[in-house]
């Protein structure tokens, strides 16, 4: 007999074997259109074997949630061309958002009794996924010219940015020895909602699509914590190829644009350098 | 350690190493909308949230997975479109390797 956990699971395997033939399409222009197609299915599949859950017991608000993404969302992949890398950036933004929200969820599901491996995860993603959020917003405010694109940069710089994440960190840390204070929780989420504002800060327009690529690593690698949290394969495969793509996306278009990567890591160094250099 | 975080943590490995490999040589031209695909692909998390928003396991719970499928929804949606109209247009601009379907 077929049981329905089994047809989920089948699904989800089918969708990250997609998902890997998708970017592998991607890679070369003769095959790119069949990779966008690999993509959409393997989306499709995840999506339909997820419904399937009989966890589920009211489909009600995720219709109505699925029908407005989908209105939101169509818009945004009819803007114009040369607005392509902020719509990108915009894009990164509601990801990371939706998975620092899952994540804050399953946090107070699970408090006070989070076991520790969990709560480490957790606070991995949350921070990943709120420094994502911001740091995209950010990127997509400069890209638009909503926002000043030249590099804002002060004395420290770098020093301020390491010191918030190690306290981002160490707060983790103290969660990860008692997940039961539940206080400190929201506090990680805003340490990296305000780290993804300085991060951006001292990063000018040109180095921005490399930026918006590593965003990008980021927001994969949360969306694979999340599935450490809730023990899906699916998640951590999609999550673990987006990463490791995102990241080496932005080494070559660091190297195509003859800019050194850690120099786009810590923008204030490289702004530095430049002016040095002539 | 827990036997399911190990297997999870192999698999994390082996994916990683995948994502790396596929994308290692991709030509520059390709970039942009290799970036906004796998910007699409970010979007899973709507697996987490759809199983959040559906359970009911709290008020807090369903309205944080509602909010986080119309995110997610909008990143897949926005992602796969714009990917494939840029494709398209380098089909009628760069050199044609076979005619329009």
């Amino acid at each position: 007999m077929i049981r329905t956990e089994h047809v989920i699971e089948l699904t989800y395997l089918v969708a990250s074997a997609l998902f890997i033939l998708s970017l592998k399409w991607l890679s070369s222009p003769v095959t790119a259109r069949r990779g966008v197609r690999a993509g959409e299915i393997g989306m499709a599949l995840a999506i339909v074997g997820t419904l399937l859950h009989g966890g589920i017991i009211d489909y009600k608000w995720i219709a109505i949630a699925l029908v407005l993404g989908t209105a939101i969302g169509a818009p945004l992949g009819f803007v114009h061309m040369t607005a392509v890398p902020q719509r990108t950036a915009l894009s990164h933004a509601f990801g990371a958002l939706c998975v620092t929200l899952v994540g804050t969820a399953e946090y107070y599901l699970q408090a006070p009794g989070v076991p520790r491996f969990t709560m480490g995860v957790l606070a991995l993603e949350v921070i990943l996924g709120s420094l994502t959020f911001t740091g995209s917003l950010m990127a997509a405010g400069k890209l638009q010219e909503v926002l000043p694109q030249r590099p804002i940069t002060y004395k420290g710089q770098n020093l301020v940015n390491l010191g918030l994440l190690a306290v981002a960190v160490g707060i983790a840390a103290i969660l990860v020895g008692n997940p039961a204070l539940s206080w400190l929780f929201p506090l990680i989420v805003i340490l990296g909602l305000i780290f993804g504002v300085l991060l951006i800060i001292p990063i000018g327009g040109a180095d921005m699509p490399t930026v918006i690529s590593l965003l990008n690593s980021y927001a994969g690698l949360s969306a694979a914590a999340m599935g450490f949290v809730l023990n899906s394969k699916l998640l951590i495969i999609a999550g673990a190829l987006d990463g490791a793509s995102g990241l080496i996306l932005s080494i070559n278009m660091s190297k195509a644009m003859n800019r050194s990567f850690t120099n786009v890591l810590f923008g204030a160094f490289g702004q530095e350098r430049v002016k040095a250099a002539g | 350690m827990d036997q399911e975080i190990l297997t999870n943590l192999y698999v994390f490995m082996l994916a990683a190493f995948i994502g790396f490999e596929v994308i290692r040589r991709v030509s520059p031209l390709l970039h942009t909308p290799l970036m906004s695909l796998t910007n699409a692909l970010d979007a899973i998390a709507i697996v987490g949230a759809i199983l959040l928003a559906g359970e009911g396991r709290s008020a807090l719970a369903t309205a944080l997975g509602t909010i986080a499928i119309v995110a997610a929804m909008t990143n897949v949606v926005g992602g796969f479109v714009i990917t494939d109209r840029m494709l398209k247009m380098f089909k009628s601009s760069g050199p044609q390797k076979q005619g329009h379907p």
